[in-house]
């Protein structure tokens, strides 16, 4: 199921502006990687390299290999909506569809996929909800509206949509910053949940959430504003927040930055 | 009104007093300004409903015909005989063939100019879109007169020969002009297209870009995103779009009673000559009606208000309907 992401030379551009620069790293297959590093660092560009929705930003545009296993997601031949499928996110704001129910919101992406068999998503609509620890909270009301729901079960719905459908990597673009901590601490259960069966890549401006959550850390930083975003170092978990190679990761991690 | 006047508190040291709100006089201008609009709107809609209920019961009182089912419309005569059967259908049957041949296109162009087209050719389409809603409408009555009409005679034949077993594009007499029900719809099509379409593309243009991503990120293609995200979330936003067009096509006069030839026939063939609307109807007689025939026209006057009221009505609920899932909460 998870898949290995081998990410070499890889910089995007908005139109003649670049946004990050010659990024090259590796994420293993069923581990947590997480992104940190100041706004405007391109951390959320890079992310959304990974499942080619750069390039739905008017101008968006990308240099370099994405290899998923050992497929490379920007070969002439590869459609950008087959990666999708295969590489699920989840956004900032918890963003159901607001004119589906809660059931419709799961079953979206399966019946993009052409499952219409009535049994079929049934159970897969209570699988996703139950391993994203939504089941319980919404098993009677899977008619009502998904943007009835709390932030974080809204949120929890969103990560219920993206994995219904079995991708291979997870991307998470700050899933929890617009949550109470609560509702926060039980995004972070799950991504501990889902990382056996997803490659999971989240990006968070919360450095307890990386240390709580993730196996590797990648530090990104830029030179000045308007400079281009560069990927400092990337190590693991413990290392990066024990003892860093570089002097800016330190910094940054310890508030000392700028 | 919540309370926007910020209240005084009293002074600590002050005794407890009874708190007084303050009001300023820019506020109590502008409360008595919005509160008079608001007052003159209801006054203006009482006083037309009642001037044409006052003077269509008065004609309606003297019509030896029944006012709902009669076909001709002869208030001159002694005695009187007129009703709105024919009216009511031409203007029922002339916007419904607009609505269905404008709607689908309108929400087509709009589509096209906020997804699909790049944005230089969207705004330039949209400006040509502009422009057609501020032609005036007996423009487009000369155009359908002179222009339209003449050249829709290919196409009846053609709907005839292969559609004439539909009854409704069975054209009686081939070689008639097609100065017909089907022709004015047609031309109130064009002309309710651009209303729809500005409003549907505003309504479109705001469908939050988040509901868009959420559904490219799911491995929708274009279509499937307008399909998941931009036409339910804009689906409310449209109906009124097409309630505006509708109101439009009901109450057009002038480019209808150049185009139709009128008479007071009701058939299904659509293709046929005849028939008429109720502002059509209005704007042929008013000249050369008497007092009383005026009367009559103002109590067909008030079939056609009743009837936009309750148009307008009823998309109001198609739209309360599905409220909670509208994108108004999100």
């Amino acid at each position: 199921m998870a898949k290995r992401i081998d990410v070499s030379g890889l910089s995007a551009f908005y139109g003649n502006h670049k946004a990050i620069d010659d990024i090259s790293m590796t994420v293993e297959p069923g581990s947590v990687t997480a992104f940190i590093g100041p706004s405007g660092c391109g951390k959320s560009t890079f992310l959304r390299t990974l499942n080619r929705m750069h390039e739905v930003t008017p101008g968006g545009r990308v240099e370099g290999k994405v290899l998923l296993d050992d497929e490379n997601l920007y070969a002439a031949n590869v459609d950008p909506v087959t990666v999708r499928r295969t590489v699920g996110m989840v956004f900032q704001r918890p963003n159901p569809f607001p004119t589906m129910s809660i059931y419709d919101n799961v079953a979206a992406g399966l019946r993009l996929n052409g499952i219409r068999k009535k049994g079929e998503l049934d159970s897969i609509v209570e699988k996703s909800l139950k391993g994203a620890n939504l089941w319980n909270e919404v098993k009677d009301r899977l008619n009502k509206p998904g943007s009835g729901l709390s932030g974080g079960q809204q949120q929890r719905l969103c990560i219920a949509r993206a994995t219904a459908v079995e991708p291979e990597v997870l991307l998470m673009d700050e899933p929890c910053s617009a949550l109470d901590p609560i509702s926060t601490l039980a995004i972070e259960d799950l991504i501990g949940e889902l990382k056996s069966r997803f490659t999971i890549v989240i990006v968070t401006h919360n450095m307890q959430q990386a240390a709580r959550v993730s196996d590797r850390t990648a530090f990104f930083n830029l030179a000045a504003v308007g400079q281009p975003g560069k990927l400092i170092e990337i190590d693991d978990t413990e290392r990066i927040f024990s003892n860093p190679s570089v002097q800016a990761t330190e910094d940054y991690i310890s508030g000392r930055f700028g | 009104m919540t309370s926007t006047a910020p209240s005084t508190a009293p002074p600590p040291t002050a005794p407890p007093r009874k708190a007084r709100t303050v009001t300023r006089p820019g506020d109590r201008i502008f409360a008595g300004m919005s509160t008079g609009s608001g007052v003159l709107l209801l006054v203006v809609m009482a006083a037309i409903a009642v001037f044409l209920t006052v003077r269509a019961v008065h004609a309606i009182a003297k019509d030896h015909g029944n006012f709902l089912t009669t076909f001709e419309w002869n208030a001159a005569l002694t005695p009187p005989k007129f009703g709105v059967a024919v009216l009511a259908y031409g203007t029922a049957v002339s916007s419904i063939i607009a609505m269905v041949i404008a709607v689908p296109i309108a929400v087509g162009i709009a589509l096209f100019i906020t997804h699909y087209a790049p944005r230089k050719v969207g705004g330039a389409i949209a400006f040509v879109v502009d422009l057609l809603a501020a032609v005036p409408s007996i423009i487009y009555g000369l155009w359908g007169a002179l222009f339209l009409v003449p050249h829709l005679s290919g196409l009846n034949l053609w709907l005839d020969k292969y559609f004439g077993w539909t009854v409704i594009f069975d054209k009686s007499d081939p070689n008639s002009s097609p100065r017909s029900l089907f022709t004015v719809g047609i031309l109130l099509a064009i002309m309710i297209l651009p209303i729809i379409t500005n409003v549907s593309r505003e309504v479109i243009r705001q469908v939050p870009r988040m509901h868009q991503e959420a559904a490219l990120a799911l491995g929708a293609t274009r279509w499937e995103v307008i399909r998941m995200s931009v036409l339910p979330f804009a689906r409310s936003g449209i109906i009124s779009a097409s309630m505006l067009g509708l109101g439009r096509a009901l109450g057009e006069t002038m480019a209808v009673a150049t185009v139709l030839s009128a008479n007071s026939e009701l058939s299904a063939h659509l293709l046929d000559i005849g028939g008429g609307t109720f502002s059509q109807n209005i704007v042929a007689k008013f000249g050369e009606a008497t007092d009383f025939g005026r009367d009559a026209l103002i109590a067909s006057g008030l079939v056609l208000f009743v009837i936009t009221l309750v148009v307008n009505g009823a998309a109001r609920v198609i739209i309360a309907r599905r409220k909670e899932y509208s994108g108004a909460n999100a």
